[in-house]
Formats: C-alpha cells, structure tokens, sequence
C-alpha cells in the first residue's frame, strides 16, 4: 500500500482528494459524510457576506451519449449566515480533526472586514484558508471573485489583509479567465499566499434551447455567464497548473482542481505539480463515493510502479513542458504514422481526416482493408491515430532525422552564422 | 379480400421498436466510417452512416429522407432484410464489438415518416418524359415506381390483387412485418403521383396491350406457388402451400383458420419457418418442420433458424415425404430417410431415399414450403428468352429479350436467393435504364 497522505504547505490530510468549494460542501451534514466515504478534506463553500440566489443555476454540457461532460453555474457563494457555517465547520472540525478543513473566503476589499473575518474562521480550528479569487459570475458584478484574480495589483493587496491577519496557512484561489495565469499567481505569492489553487470556473454561455431561445441556464427567461467546469476543462487546468509550476517566481505548493474525475485525471496533475486535488463536479455527479476508485486507483497505480507515497509523484512529468521554441524542429524529429493492416477494421476514419483535414499523406489501396500512409508526405500530425477507433492500430513511430536543433538554437546558430 | 390491419396480440411485431434512449445509444456506436463497408453490403446502397448520424443529432426526418432516397421500401427492409449477411454482416464494428443493430436503428427513422409524415424526397434530374407500366405492385414494382416518378414519369401500376406490396403485404407474416407497414409504403408510391390499377389480372395479351400504350413495360411479378411434392395424397384437404397459408392468416379471420393439433412443414427455408411459427400462434401445439438434408444445407437464416427454435419448432432433418395419407381430409404423412450422395452442405446434391425406412407421422396439417416456381409460362407468351429457369435480362438494363419490356425482382433470382432489397434495387436500375432510354429518345 502506498502512503496517499500529504503535508500540503503545512495542512495534512490521509490523502491527497479534497472537495473543491462548491454546493457539496455547503453544510456540515455533507462535509462530515464526505469524510465518512473517504475524502482526505473538504473547502469549506465560500463563507461571505450572505447572498440571494437565483433559481435554475446549473447547465451540463453533454457528449456522445454522456451526461455532463462540463458544467456551468451561476449559483453564488454560501447562502447561510456566517455564524451558521462557523458553527458548524467548528463542530466538523471537532469531530473530524485528522482531515483537512479549509474555508473558503470571499469579502470586500476592507482590511478590517478580512482581519475580523479571518480571526474568526481560525477560531473553528479550521486547517486553512482559501481565498476565492475566481467566481466568474455574480459576485465579480460585486467586486469580489474574478475581478480581484484578474488584476494582479488586487489579488496582491486583499491576499495580503488575509495572510497578515492569519496564523493557518492561506492559500490563493485563482481564476483562470485571464490572459496569463502566471501574472495573478507571482502577484498572490508577492502578497504572501502560503499557497495557489486553480482553476476556478471559466467563464461560459452554455446554451441556448433550440424549441424555446432561451438560454441554459434558464430564470424565468433570461440568462448570464456562468462559471464552467467539468471534465472538458481538464486541459485548460493542466496547462495553467503546469506553467506555474515551471514558473521561478511561484514558489509555493500548487492545489490542482479543473475537470478530476478519475484516478487518471487525478495521476495527471500530480505529474504536472498538484501537491493536492479538488474534486467537485465529478462528486455533484455520481456522490462522495467515487472516492473509493479514486484512492484505490491512484494506490494501485503507485503501487504498480513501486513508489511509495503520493508526494513522490508530484511535479514529475512538469519539466517535459515549456516553450514551444524549445521543441525539436520537424527536420530534426519527427514521428511519422504507421496503419497496422493487421488490426484495421476499414472506417477509413484516419483517410478522410488525413485528405480533409490534414496532409494528404494516407491513400486507399484498392482491394485492401487497410488504407497506407506515404510515409515521406506524412508530417506526423497525430491526426490519423487520433481518429482511429482501434487502439495501438496506427502507431506514430518516432524518427531521427537530424540533430537536435529547436527553434531557439536555430535562432542562436544562424545569428552567430557568418 | 381485404387485408385487416389489426392483428390479434399473438400475431404483434415480435422484434420490439428501440426506445429513444437505445436508438440514441445504439446510433453512437456507428464509428461513421468514410465509404463505409456497410453502404456498399446494401443492395440499395443506403448511405447507412449518415442516417445513423441524423440520429445521433436528433433529425429523424434527415434520417428517414435519407433512407428513403435510397430505398423506398426502407420500412420493409428495416425489418425483414438479412442485415447480418448485409449491412450488419459487414459493419466495422464486427471486428472489435458486434454489429451496429443497422436494421432497427432503421425501423427508428421508418417510424419517424410513418407516425410523423414522409419527408419531401429529394428530386432526381429530369432528362426525359414519358409513361412506364409496371405490372405487379409488389417490392421491384414499388421500387422502380419511385424512381420514375420521381425523375418526372408518368407512372401506372397494375396488380392481380386488391392491395399493393405484394409479397410484404400478402406472403411475410405480420409479427415480422405488419401489414400496416407494408400499406404505409404502397400508399408513399401512390402519394409520389403513381396511378395504381389493383385487382386486375394482367396476363400476356394484356401486357403486349400496354407495351402499345406505355413507352415501356416493367414486368415485376414475382414468384409463382410452391411446386407441388408430386406424391400421393397432395389434393386433400389440409394440404397448403405454405404462401397461400400465410396469405390466409393475413387476410381471413384468424381464430377460425383450421390448423388442428400437429402439423408438418416440409422444407426448411424462411418461408418454412414462417409457415411453422404461424402455425404455432393458429394454436397448433406440435409444429415440426421435415427436410429432406441436413441443417448444413438449410437455407433459412440463422436468426430465422432461433426465431423458430425459440417458438418450439421442432426439426426432423433427413426426412422427405413419400406419401400424404388419408381420406377427405390429411391425417398423416408418410416419410423415407434420406441421404445424400455428396457434402452434406450442398442443396444440389442429389438426394436418395434410405430403402425400408419408412415412417408415418399422424398430423392434421401439411405445408409445403419447398420454394417457389419461376412464372416461366408468362415469359414465353410474351417470347422472352428463357435460360436457367429464368428469364434472360440485360445486366445493366433490366430489358428482357423483348424490347420495351423490362423484368425486375424475385424472377430473376436463384433460388433461395431473392430478397426484398435486391428487387428494389432492380427496380431502381431498371428505372434509370429507362430514364436513359427515353431522355434519349427525347433528345432526338
């Protein structure tokens, strides 16, 4: 059995999946159940000033078949008075005091408000502090949310009336609807964030009903942007969890959240510097139990490749992403597509995609299952063995063709050419 | 006789519709090849992807149009084709899952045009003007008639029957096909402009009349009666061929059909199974099926072959009857042993009795189901040359020896081989040579 537990800038838990902030960590009853399935910690839904919803608030997107392939809210944060949840993150507490309970936070930009309001979350025993910087709807009209993450000068100055007024460790919640992730994440460890967590949810229209014109989500008519996760958004959530990572400037640990569903999902943002996880919408979907796959995935997985604990997987796999100027140029390497006529099962799928929509390089054979790829056309796109249904049948077969060369050396090589 | 379109409960569509959440899961196993296998397994060539894709996206009406523009009897074959020696034969997905269930995602969009309305088709080119008679109502003549109409001719049909779809209509049993559905497509055909003469023989004088009248002549009249066994006892009563039994159960009053306790089907094609399991929902409680060969040699497909198993139809392989016994009415049939000289999965091997095997087997009923005669009197009064038991047609063209009339569907079949999509599509083809024909003549 590998050691799933974690130290995450200080806030221990049994194991590295925390529920993300969100309509599933609401209330005690549903923190506390949580933990009784498995879950390692929970962020507690963001605790602010006490809001008015709006009724419907959440549209799916679906796919092939499958329900909620990304989802999109407009819900706002904690509708319950703060007392309330104070109470009840303290009797959580009490009762659960080997996970981790972090409460999100969401106030407006008055040092004293934060001061007041953080010496009174510390006062549960609560394990940390997440700033929510990122809520791209509703609360953003107010001046809270994304508005602060967005702006690299307010998510320094309001993580800094957090952290100085706290002594449990604080971590920044950013959003991912800006241009450069980097830009809030070195803004939120300059105003002394003990740690950065993203994404939070993309701004989205999520659709309009084809019988009605009425946007999804609907109230009573209208509709606004909503805040996107799900499964679709993983890619997004990689590629900002990794150049933070990278980044020199962000040096603190990295809590990874967009789009986990499985162990997979989970495996991928340790490899790329999650030094923990949030779950949310895979939970709204299927309910706290698919953390027994998850923690028994991601063991058997470690366990499968003889590493002893979770923290050794993180950040392993970041280093192998950077600038694309320090990719090897296509003279120097390159993979090139090869159709396994024994596994073919005649789609054409990799012919029409490769003649529509890519390169040219793949030709029927007349009398043959199998379509052929003229190797030397090919450019080694991927194209083909992505649209494949047969796994393994196309293999993209690498192929030194020259020295290394990158762009940047090409650059460097012709400057300092005579 | 008119048909009845209600059926008794024990005579409802056995193979249950998809529900919209299974159609839906069903059609998004279609990987959507690219000239995919499936298409060109498809005697009409259904472009099978796309209306699986229609599906997919919600147009039911796309995916009906689709079907339609390809086969006019979309609805027929969505039910009685032999998918898995066709379309689903050949699915892709046979080599990594099993087949894409083709058929019934087809009776999916089938049941969209007949509950919902048939969508506009689109036109084909118009290159000439003309009139075509067509004689006979039922797949081929249904098939080329749409065509024709639909590239601008002047289309009548003629058939010996009170209602069009021949063989749908009056020879396949309604817990395969409902009659309903066979109607459904006559009544598109008729709705495309064609003028329908039903319940007039039309017999050689008759055609040669209408060759004057028409610009050309499509002869589609099918396959003849079951040969007769030519042993003793043939005429008594109790005895049927096995098409005017099912004819009998589609059109007459069903509880009053006498088919008493046991009864015997000899042969072991599609059609025998049909006989057989008609029997069993008439009420008979012992339905056993005779073949003079072994199961290798049946010709019935294999889900006919389960179909009937499931229903407890018993098989008595090796069994050809030598005699039919009784006095007015059967009350048993005699049976030799049989053997072949030959592989046993041949059906032209030659067939010997065993000497002193005979048995008897006491039934109340007997159906012949030994295949269907080729209508070779009809071809040789209107001289058209014959050969192979069949009548002789240009591959391409569909034209008979005689010039101006075409022959299309079952009667050019081999034995065991006709099948409802492949006489649509002579129909179809048949309709283009003629359309080429007569934009010619045009042109000039």
């Amino acid at each position: 059995m590998a050691d799933l537990s974690i130290n995450f800038a200080g806030i221990r838990a049994p194991n590295p999946f925390w529920l993300a902030s969100g309509p599933l960590t609401n209330t005690a009853y549903q923190v506390m159940k949580a933990f009784d399935e498995g879950w390692g910690g929970a962020v507690w839904k963001t605790v602010g000033e006490p809001i008015i919803n709006v009724s419907s608030r959440l549209g799916s997107l679906d796919y092939g078949g499958r329900r909620m392939m990304g989802l999109n809210n407009i819900e706002l944060i904690s509708d319950r008075p703060i007392e309330e949840n104070l109470a009840e993150i303290r009797e959580v507490k009490r009762r659960y005091p080997h996970h981790a309970v972090i409460v999100s936070m969401m106030f407006e930009a008055n040092p004293a408000v934060w001061r007041d309001m953080v010496h009174r979350v510390e006062d549960t025993g609560a394990d940390g502090i997440e700033l929510n910087f990122g809520c791209p709807h509703g609360m953003s009209e107010r001046g809270m949310g994304s508005v602060v993450g967005q702006v690299p000068e307010y998510t320094e100055r309001i993580t800094r009336y957090a952290v100085e007024a706290a002594s449990i460790p604080v971590i920044v919640k950013l959003t991912p609807n800006v241009t450069d992730i980097r830009a809030p994440g070195r803004a939120a460890v300059a105003g002394g964030a003990h740690a950065l967590s993203l994404i939070n949810t993309i701004n989205s229209v999520m659709g309009v009903d084809l019988d009605t014109w009425r946007p999804i989500p609907d109230v009573d008519g209208r509709g606004s942007h909503g805040g996107y996760c799900g499964p679709a958004v993983k890619p997004i959530a990689l590629h900002m969890l990794s150049s933070l990572y990278n980044d020199p400037r962000v040096t603190v640990p990295l809590c990874g959240i967009g789009g986990i569903e499985t162990w997979r999902d989970a495996a991928e943002f340790l490899l790329l510097g999650a030094g923990v996880l949030q779950v949310c919408t895979a939970a709204m979907h299927y309910g706290f139990r698919i953390i027994h796959e998850l923690t028994e995935g991601l063991n058997d997985y470690l366990d499968q490749r003889g590493i002893a604990r979770v923290e050794d997987l993180v950040g392993q796999a970041a280093p192998r992403i950077g600038d694309w100027n320090d990719l090897r140029l296509s003279y120097s390497f390159q993979v090139v597509a090869r159709i396994h006529a024994d596994q073919c099962i005649g789609c054409n799928l990799c012919y029409i995609a490769c003649d529509d929509g890519a390169h040219q390089c793949i030709e029927r054979v007349p009398g043959e299952t199998a379509p052929r790829v003229r190797e030397e056309d090919c450019v080694g796109c991927n194209l083909c063995s992505l649209v494949c249904p047969v796994p393994g049948c196309i293999e993209m077969v690498p192929m030194e063709k020259g020295p290394v060369e990158t762009w940047r050396m090409r650059e460097r090589r012709l400057k300092t050419a005579p | 006789m008119a048909i009845p379109v209600d059926q008794p409960p024990q005579f409802a569509e056995v193979v249950p519709p998809l529900t919209p959440r299974e159609a839906e899961e069903e059609a998004l196993r279609c990987y959507y090849c690219y000239d995919a296998p499936c298409i060109k397994a498809c005697p009409t060539n259904i472009d099978i992807p796309r209306f699986i894709h229609h599906i997919v996206t919600g147009d039911l009406k796309a995916s009906a149009r689709t079907i339609l523009d390809a086969n006019i009897l979309g609805a027929t074959c969505a039910r009685i084709c032999p998918t898995e020696a066709l379309c689903e034969g050949h699915c892709v997905r046979t080599h990594d899952s099993r087949p894409v269930s083709i058929g019934r995602l087809q009776r999916v969009a089938m049941d969209y045009a007949m509950t919902q309305g048939v969508p506009a088709l689109p036109p084909r080119p118009r290159h000439g003007s003309g009139r075509v008679a067509i004689v006979g109502a039922g797949p081929a003549g249904l098939g080329a008639a749409a065509e024709l109409l639909r590239a601008g001719y002047q289309v009548e049909i003629f058939d010996r029957r009170e209602e069009g779809g021949g063989l749908d209509t009056y020879g396949i049993v309604s817990y395969r096909e409902p009659v309903a559905v066979s109607l459904f497509e006559v009544n598109m055909v008729r709705q495309l402009g064609a003028k329908m003469h039903l319940g007039e023989t039309v017999d050689a004088p008759r055609i040669r009349a209408l060759q004057r009248d028409f610009d050309a002549v499509i002869v589609a009249v099918g396959l003849g009666k079951v040969p007769r066994l030519a042993i003793p006892g043939e005429d008594l009563a109790g005895v049927y061929d096995a098409l005017d039994f099912i004819e009998a159960t589609k059109v007459g009053d069903f509880g009053a059909f006498p088919v008493g306790e046991r009864v015997a089907v000899i042969g072991a094609g599609n059609t025998a199974v049909d006989a057989a399991t008609c029997a069993k929902r008439l009420g008979a409680s012992e339905v056993t099926i005779f073949y003079r060969r072994g199961e290798e040699a049946m010709s019935a497909y294999r889900y006919e072959y389960e179909f009937a198993k499931q229903d407890g139809i018993r098989y008595q392989w090796w069994a050809q009857p030598v005699a039919i016994l009784g006095t007015q009415r059967v009350n048993a049939v005699r049976f030799s042993r049989t053997r072949v000289d030959g592989p046993v999965t041949s059906r032209s091997a030659p067939v010997q009795l065993v000497e002193g095997s005979e048995w008897t087997v006491p039934v109340d009923t007997v159906i012949r189901a030994v295949g269907q005669e080729k209508t070779l009197e009809l071809w040789s009064a209107l001289g058209c040359r014959v050969a192979d038991g069949r009548v002789v047609v240009d591959p391409e063209t569909y034209e008979t020896s005689v010039a101006g009339i075409f022959a299309v569907g079952d009667c050019l079949a081999r034995p065991g081989e006709a099948t409802v999509v492949q006489a649509v599509e002579d129909g179809k083809r048949a309709a283009r040579a003629i359309d080429r024909m007569l934009s010619e003549k045009s042109a000039r």
